[in-house]
C-alpha cells in the first residue's frame, strides 16, 4: 500500500508500523474517567469492514504518527493526517 | 547428428550451435531456441510423464502457460524441478532431465496408473483413504508422498543469489506485443517515464511468431524498429525476461526479472533473478491472449498441441514436431497455422474444422463439419481419428496436430484485486471486467482486440488515455484487421478420457463426476477435481471445465462464473522471494564499539536481537563456558570488571516539559529528580502490565538521558513518540535516539572507582561524597574527551557506567584494560552480567515478560498515586491486586548440588503436582559462583510472605523435582552496602 | 588533547574505499553531526537561527548543502546539521550556543556511519538497495529510506552522480556489505 504522508508525499506502507484504531488517541481523563472507561479504552476496538481510522508510525521515515483513514475492504486510503494535529483537534492540548 | 525437424528462417541463429543434454543424450540447437523448440527440432516430442497417470506428454504450448513439458533443469545444487521447457532459453551446455518417470521416459513403471484410471478419478484421495484411521500415518501418507509432485529438489543449498529491487514509473506496460509496443511508443514519445516488461527474452509478442505484414513489410521489421526507437529514449526502460507477477495495492506491481537463467551460471556477483517492486501511476495490461484447446479422447499425446504453438515453433523457432501435421479448429485462426506450416514445406494432412461452412484451401484438404474424436500412438501421435460431417470416420496419419478452440484474453492481472472478468459472446471468452485495479487499463488481445490492427490501435489509444497525453496519436501502422470467426466448440461429445487440465491430469470425465456428486460451485469443482490448481493455474484448461459444467447444469458459462486468479502469474522460485535475506544477511548485524577489540580477545559472541554481544571471554586453560563465566563474576566482585553495555537503548529527552513527560511514561515520579542524579524507572503499558525498565539521568533541568533494555529500545522509543505526539501533543519535549552515538561501558567492582580515577580527568571528583550512588554528569576523560558518567549498578557492586563518543569506544576499552592491570581488571560478557543481576535480584526480560505488574515485581509501591502516568489507573484493578498475587522471590535448592531450572513451576512441599496446585514459576536461574550453588528468581503467590518456606520445584517435561527454599531475591548484598561504597 | 585514537565505523584506522565498474563507495568518518529540534512555541526563533546558519531552512525531503555547515530535514521541526569533523568536533556545543533555548540540540556524530556512493551507475545500485525514486531525486533532496532493513538518510549531492548515505553506525558493516553487494550485482 501507499500512504500519502502529509509532509513527505506517497510512501510505501512498508516504512510504517501499524498500531490500529486511532481511538487510542482518546485516552480517558484520569481525573474523571470510570474504570469502565479505562477498560473500554484499553481493550475495546472497532473492527469495521469499511472505513477505519488507524494509527501508523512512520518509523522508517520522519517518525510522525499518522492517522490514516483506510477502507479495510478495498484498502482505499481517503485521508492521512498528522496524529499530532488530530490529537490537538480532539482537545488533547493541555 | 542432424536436427530432423529443423525448418528454415525464424528468429534463431542457424550458424551457431549450442550443445545440450536431455535425459543423457546429446543434442544441439541454436541461439534463440527454447529447450522445447530445440528438442522438437531434434525430433523429440516426448518430454515428460503426467502427474497422476504417468501418460507420455510433450509440449502443449510454446510459452509460459505450458502444463506438460516440465523438466528438471540443470544438475547438482542448481537442479530446478518443474521448469517449463517452453520458456527455458537454450544455452551451450544446458542439462535437463525429464521427470516423473521410472526408470525412463519411454518406459515408465508407474504408467500402470493409467490402467487403473477408474480408481484415480476426482476425489480419489477423499474416497479411498478413509479408513482405517491407523493406516494414514504408516501406509497412505508414505504412498501419497512418494507419488506426489513431479520433479525432485536437489536437497542442497541453492548456490545462486537473488536480489530485490525497486523501480518507479508513470506507466508500466506489461507485455511487448503489438499493443504494448504501440503503447510504449506513444507514452515514450509523450515524455512519460515508461517501463515495458515482457516475460519473453525476445520482445514482440505474437508478432515474433506470425508471418503477418505491418506497413507491407514483415511484422518483425516493425518490431525491430520500434524496439530501436524505444531503446533510444532515456525515459523508456525495456525489461525483457521480466514477468509482471502481481498487481498489488495502490499501483505496486511485482515483477521477476530472470537475469541469468539463460546462462550456464550467473556471472560473478550477479543475481540469478531480481524481484522488482514497481511503483507506477498507471498500468497498461498488454498481456495478449492464450489459445485454448478442444477436448477429445486421448488429446494429450505428444505431438498434439495448440495450433498457435505449432505456428510459433515453425515461424519463430524454425522447428516442427513432425513433417506431416493436421489441424483441428473451430475458427479461422486455425487455418492460419495450416497456411504457415504449408509455406514452410510441412505437409498438411488435413484441416479438421467443426464448422460446416469453413473456408477451403487449394493447398490442402479441409474437412468441414468434422471432429477429431481420438488419437493413436504409444509415445507420440501417429494417427488422428476423425469423424466426418456425414458421420463416417477416417484415420489421418500425422505426427502433430494443432488444436484451436479460440482464444482467451490474459485477464489474470485484472483479477488480482478481486475483479471478475465478464463474458463476451462474440469472442466466446471472458474479457476484463469493469472493476479493474485502480490505475490499470487493458489493451490489445488481453482486452479482446484480437486483430493486429486492433492491438496496435488500442495500445496507442490506451496509453494516451491513461496518461492524459495531449496531441495526436502516432499513426497506426497498417496491419490485418480480421474479425474473430469461430463457433464455440469445447469438447467432442461422448469423450471421457479427454484431458482438460493436463498438468493435474483432470479429464472431462472428472468434471462430469464432480457434477454428478453434487459439486455445483465452480470453486468446489476446482478443489474437488484440482482443475486449474497446478502451477499453470489452468491457463489452458479452466474455460473448458467451466463450459462442460455449464452444459451439465443447463446454465450459461457466465452464470457458472470463474474462479479467481491470484498472484503470481507464473511460478516464482522461493529464493526470489527471499532475495538476499539468507544466512548472515537475514538481518543486519549490530556491532558494539568494543567488538573488534573483543574479537581480538577471543570473546564468544551471542546474538541479542540484531546485536552481537560478547557472551564471555575465555582465557587459556578454560575449556567450559562456566569456568569463564564464574571467573568473570568472582573477579568483578573481588576487584573490577568491564562490560560493554552500549546496546542498552539511550534516548535523549529534552525540553522544558521533559520531566513532566517522564512522569507520564514512568509509573514512578521524576519531576523532583535533581540535576546530576539518576533514577530507576519502570514503564507500564496502559493496561497496567510492566513494559520496560531502565534509568533516567538528569543532565540539566530540561535534559534527561533515558535508557531502555536492549530488546525494547525500538519499541520504547516508538511508545514515547506515541505519548508525545498523540496523547500530549503540546508538551515541550523533544526526543531522539542516541543509542549508537555513545560507547557505554559498565565498570563494576570494589576497585571500579580507583580504575576510573586513572581515566577521568582530575577536574572531576568522583569520590563517594562528590559522586555518590545514582549520580550522573558530563565529564571529560583521558585529557579532554567529552564523556558521561553514571553511578549506577546492575551487578550490585560499586559500579559506574561511562560513555564516550562511539569512535573512541575501542580506545577507551583498551585504556581501561591497560590502566586496570594493577587491579587485575577483566572484561565480562553477558553471561556474567546475567549471573550478577540474578544474584542481585534485578528483574530483566525474563521477569518483564508481558504478564507481570509492578506489584508482581515487588515494586507495587513505586506506582505513584500522586500523578497520572501511563498504566497507573489500570494497574489498580482488583484482578491485578489480589491478596495472593504473584511476587518476585529468590529460590535456592535445599541440597546445594541440585539444579534450578527456569520454566519450572513451584508446588507445595507435599500434595499433588498439577496445574490447579500451581503456586508460581521460575523465570531465571544461574549458578552463583558467589554462593557456590544454583539460584533462581521466580514469581510465587503471595511470595513476599513466604520467605523460608520449603517447596518443590517441578518440571514434568524434563522429569525434574527439586526441593527448594523460598528466599529473598537479593542473594548478594541485600542491604546495598557495596553499591553505595 | 586526549590520547584516545578513534576508529572508523567499519573498524579501521583509515576510511575504506571500494570501486566497482567506475562507481566508488567511500566511508566518510570526517563528519560531525548534531540534531536540532525546535522547542515548542519557539519554532520561529529556531527557524531564524537555522536560516542564519544555512542560508535557508530545509523543508521536508530537502537538504541545504553548504560549507562548512549543511543540514537536512528529519521530521516536523527537526533537522540534522553536519559539518567537517576536524573543525567541528564540538558541533553540538557550538549549536547550543547559537540556538539558545529555541532548540534542543543532540550530538549525533557517532550515531551514524556515512558513505559516499559516486559514479555513473549510482542509480542502478540504489535501485537494488531502496525504494527511493532515485531517478527523480535532485541535488539537494534528502530522503529517509530503508537499506537492508536499516533506516538510512540518502542525500543527493552535486554532481548528481553522487549520493551520501547515512546509516546507523553499529550496522556500518552490514550496510557496507549491502551497498557493495548491490554494486557488484548492478554494475
Amino acid at each position: 500500500m501507499i500512504i500519502n504522508h502529509p509532509l513527505l508525499g506517497p510512501r510505501d506502507s512498508a516504512e510504517f508500523v501499524y498500531m490500529g484504531d486511532a481511538a487510542l488517541i482518546d485516552r480517558p481523563d484520569p481525573d474523571t474517567a470510570s474504570p469502565e472507561d479505562w477498560h473500554d479504552y484499553a481493550y475495546l476496538r472497532d473492527n469495521p469492514a469499511g472505513e477505519h481510522r488507524e494509527l501508523w508510525f512512520h518509523e522508517g521515515g520522519d517518525r510522525s504518527w499518522l492517522v490514516v483513514t483506510r477502507n479495510t475492504v478495498t484498502h482505499e486510503i481517503s485521508k492521512v493526517e498528522l496524529a499530532r494535529d488530530v490529537a490537538r483537534a480532539r482537545g488533547r492540548s493541555t | 547428428m542432424t536436427q530432423p525437424n529443423r525448418l528454415n528462417g525464424g528468429l534463431i541463429d542457424h550458424e551457431t550451435r549450442l550443445k545440450f543434454i536431455f535425459d543423457g543424450k546429446d543434442y544441439y540447437g541454436h541461439p534463440g531456441d527454447t529447450l522445447a523448440s530445440a528438442l522438437l527440432a531434434n525430433g523429440v516430442r516426448l518430454m515428460g510423464r503426467s502427474f497422476k497417470y504417468h501418460r507420455p506428454r510433450g509440449p502443449l504450448t510454446a510459452g509460459s502457460e505450458e502444463p506438460n513439458a516440465l523438466v528438471e533443469l540443470r544438475g547438482g545444487n542448481r537442479q530446478e524441478p518443474n521448469t517449463r521447457a517452453t520458456t527455458a532459453e537454450l544455452y551451450d551446455g544446458l542439462f535437463a532431465k525429464s521427470q516423473n518417470r521410472f526408470p525412463s521416459l519411454a518406459f515408465d513403471a508407474m504408467a500402470i496408473n493409467d490402467r487403473f484410471s477408474n480408481f484415480l478419478t476426482a476425489g480419489f484421495y477423499y474416497k479411498t483413504f478413509m479408513w482405517p484411521a491407523a493406516f494414514w500415518e504408516k501406509i497412505y501418507e508414505p504412498i501419497i508422498r512418494k507419488a506426489a509432485g513431479l520433479g525432485a529438489l536437489s536437497m542442497r543449498a541453492d548456490p545462486d543469489e537473488y536480489d530485490k529491487g525497486f523501480r518507479h514509473c508513470d506507466l508500466l506496460i506489461t507485455g511487448a506485443g503489438p499493443s504494448g509496443l504501440m503503447a510504449a511508443l506513444t507514452a515514450g514519445r509523450g515524455g512519460a517515464e515508461v517501463i515495458l516488461a515482457d516475460e519473453d527474452f525476445e520482445m514482440g509478442g505474437r508478432l515474433n511468431a506470425e508471418t503477418l505484414a505491418i506497413n507491407d513489410a514483415p511484422a518483425r521489421d516493425w518490431v525491430v524498429a520500434a524496439l530501436a526507437e524505444l531503446s533510444s529514449l532515456p525515459n523508456v526502460r525495456l525489461m525483457p525476461r521480466t514477468t509482471v507477477i502481481g498487481a498489488f495495492d495502490h499501483g505496486i506491481y511485482g515483477a521477476v526479472e530472470r537475469v541469468s537463467d539463460h546462462l550456464k551460471t550467473p556471472a560473478e556477483g550477479k543475481p540469478r533473478q531480481i524481484l522488482w517492486r514497481i511503483y507506477t501511476q498507471k498500468t497498461l495490461l498488454c498481456a495478449g491472449a492464450t489459445e485454448r484447446p478442444i477436448a477429445f479422447e486421448n488429446n494429450d499425446r505428444p505431438g498434439i498441441m495448440l495450433a498457435s504453438a505449432l505456428r510459433t515453433y515453425a515461424n519463430r523457432f524454425a522447428a516442427t514436431p513432425a513433417r506431416r501435421v493436421a489441424v483441428f479448429t473451430n475458427n479461422d485462426d486455425g487455418h492460419r497455422t495450416a497456411r504457415d506450416l504449408h509455406a514452410q514445406g510441412v505437409k498438411i494432412a488435413a484441416v479438421v474444422d467443426t464448422r460446416p461452412d469453413a473456408q477451403s484451401s487449394s493447398d490442402y484438404e479441409v474437412l468441414k463439419g468434422a471432429q477429431v474424436i481420438d488419437s493413436k500412438g504409444r509415445l507420440g501421435l501417429t494417427f488422428a481419428e476423425v469423424k466426418l460431417a456425414d458421420g463416417s470416420t477416417r484415420t489421418i496419419e500425422c505426427g502433430a496436430l494443432g488444436v484451436s478452440g479460440g482464444w482467451n484474453p490474459n485477464v489474470h492481472l485484472t483479477c488480482h484485486q478481486r475483479g471478475r472478468p465478464t463474458w463476451n459472446d462474440d469472442l466466446a471468452a471472458f474479457v476484463p471486467g469493469d472493476t479493474l485495479p485502480p490505475g490499470l487499463s487493458v489493451a490489445g488481445a488481453a482486452n479482446g482486440s484480437f486483430s493486429t490492427h486492433g492491438a496496435l490501435k488500442s495500445g496507442a489509444e490506451a496509453a494516451k488515455k491513461a496518461l492524459g497525453l495531449k496531441g495526436r496519436l502516432p499513426k497506426t501502422p497498417q496491419a490485418e484487421d480480421a474479425p474473430v470467426s469461430q463457433t464455440p466448440f469445447w469438447y467432442v461429445e461422448g469423450c471421457a478420457r479427454a484431458w482438460l487440465d493436463q498438468q493435474n491430469d483432470v479429464t472431462v470425465k472428472d468434471v462430469k463426476l464432480s457434477h454428478q456428486e453434487g459439486f455445483r460451485s465452480v470453486e468446489h469443482l476446482k478443489r474437488y477435481t484440482t482443475l486449474g490448481m497446478a502451477t499453470d493455474q489452468g491457463k489452458t484448461s479452466n474455460l473448458g471445465g467451466l463450459a462442460i459444467m455449464a452444459e451439465l447444469a443447463g446454465k450459461s458459462i457466465p452464470e457458472v462464473g470463474t474462479t479467481i486468479f491470484r498472484p503470481p502469474y507464473t511460478p516464482v522460485p522461493i529464493g526470489t522471494f527471499g532475495g538476499r535475506m539468507r544466512g548472515m544477511e537475514f538481518h543486519p548485524t549490530r556491532l558494539t564499539p568494543s567488538h573488534f577489540w573483543a574479537k581480538e580477545r577471543g570473546a564468544v559472541f551471542v546474538e541479542v536481537g540484531n546485536w552481537l554481544r560478547a557472551q564471555w571471554f575465555p582465557i587459556e586453560g578454560e575449556t567450559h563456558w562456566r569456568q569463564s563465566v564464574d571467573r568473570e563474576v568472582r573477579q568483578t566482585r573481588a576487584s573490577v570488571g568491564v562490560c560493554d553495555c552500549t546496546t542498552l537503548g539511550k534516548i535523549d529527552v529534552q525540553g522544558t516539559d521533559a520531566a513532566t513527560f517522564l512522569n507520564k511514561i514512568y509509573c514512578n515520579g521524576f519531576a523532583k529528580l535533581a540535576v546530576g542524579k539518576t533514577r530507576y524507572g519502570l514503564m507500564l503499558r496502559e493496561d497496567g502490565i510492566a513494559m520496560d525498565d531502565g534509568t533516567a539521568g538528569r543532565l540539566a533541568e530540561d535534559h534527561f538521558v533515558v535508557t531502555t533494555t536492549t530488546a525494547n529500545a525500538i519499541k520504547v522509543y516508538q511508545h514515547m513518540e506515541f505519548v508525545r505526539q498523540c496523547l500530549f501533543p503540546d508538551l515541550d519535549v523533544q526526543l531522539i535516539s542516541t543509542t549508537e552515538a555513545w560507547a557505554q561501558y559498565a565498570v563494576a567492582g570494589p576497585n571500579s572507582r580507583k580504575l576510573l580515577q586513572k581515566i577521568v580527568d582530575p577536574a572531576f571528583d568522583i569520590s563517594n561524597d562528590a559522586f555518590p550512588f545514582m549520580a550522573c554528569g558530563n565529564i571529560t576523560v583521558c585529557g579532554g574527551l567529552r564523556a558521561r558518567l553514571f553511578r549506577i549498578s546492575f551487578s550490585g557492586e560499586l559500579a559506574f557506567e561511562i560513555a564516550v563518543p562511539s569512535r573512541y569506544g575501542d580506545a577507551l576499552m583498551r585504556k581501561l584494560m591497560s590502566e586496570g592491570e594493577e587491579f587485575d581488571v577483566i572484561p565480562y560478557g553477558t553471561e556474567a552480567l546475567g549471573v550478577m543481576r540474578i544474584e542481585k535480584g534485578h528483574a530483566a526480560g525474563n521477569e518483564l515478560n508481558g504478564t507481570t505488574t509492578a506489584l508482581n515485581l515487588g515494586m507495587g509501591r513505586m506506582v505513584s498515586k500522586a500523578k497520572d502516568s501511563i498504566g497507573s489507573k489500570l494497574s489498580e484493578r482488583d484482578g491485578l491486586n489480589e491478596d495472593d498475587a504473584l511476587k518476585q522471590v529468590g529460590i535456592k535448592p535445599l541440597n546445594p548440588a541440585e539444579k534450578i531450572t527456569a520454566g519450572g513451576h513451584l508446588m507445595a512441599a507435599d500434595g499433588p503436582v498439577d496445574a490447579s496446585h500451581d503456586q508460581g514459576y521460575v523465570t531465571s536461574a544461574a549458578f552463583s559462583p558467589t554462593l557456590d550453588h544454583m539460584i533462581g528468581l521466580g514469581f510465587l503467590k503471595n511470595g513476599g510472605d513466604r520467605l523460608g518456606e520449603k517447596m518443590r520445584l517441578v518440571s514434568p517435561v524434563t522429569d525434574l523435582t527439586v526441593e527448594v527454599e523460598i528466599v529473598s531475591a537479593h542473594f548478594v548484598d541485600p542491604e546495598g552496602e557495596r553499591l553505595r561504597a | 588533547m586526549h590520547d584516545l585514537a578513534p576508529i572508523t565505523a567499519l573498524g579501521g584506522t583509515e576510511p575504506r574505499i571500494d570501486t566497482v565498474a567506475g562507481v566508488t563507495l567511500t566511508e566518510k568518518p570526517g563528519l560531525a553531526l548534531a540534531s536540532i529540534a525546535a522547542r515548542h512555541g519557539k519554532e520561529a526563533a529556531c527557524r531564524k537561527h537555522l536560516k542564519a546558519l544555512l542560508g535557508s531552512v530545509p523543508e521536508p525531503g530537502k537538504a541545504k548543502l553548504r560549507d562548512p555547515e549543511a543540514g537536512f530535514w528529519m521530521g516536523p521541526d527537526f533537522w540534522m546539521i553536519g559539518a567537517p569533523f576536524d573543525s567541528h568536533e564540538d558541533l553540538a556545543a557550538q549549536l547550543v550556543k547559537r540556538f539558545g533555548t529555541s532548540a534542543s540540540v543532540t550530538e549525533q556524530t557517532d550515531a551514524w556511519a556515512a558513505f559516499d556512493l559516486q559514479g555513473d551507475g549510482m542509480e542502478a545500485v540504489m535501485e537494488l538497495c531502496c525504494n527511493l525514486d532515485i531517478r527523480q531525486m535532485q541535488t539537494g533532496d534528502a530522503q529517509r529510506t530503508s537499506i537492508h532493513h536499516l533506516g538510512c538518510y540518502v542525500i543527493r549531492r552535486d554532481p548528481t552522480d553522487w549520493v551520501r548515505i547515512l546509516g546507523p553506525r553499529s550496522s556500518a558493516g552490514s550496510l557496507h556489505h549491502a551497498l557493495h553487494t548491490a554494486m557488484k550485482a548492478a554494475l
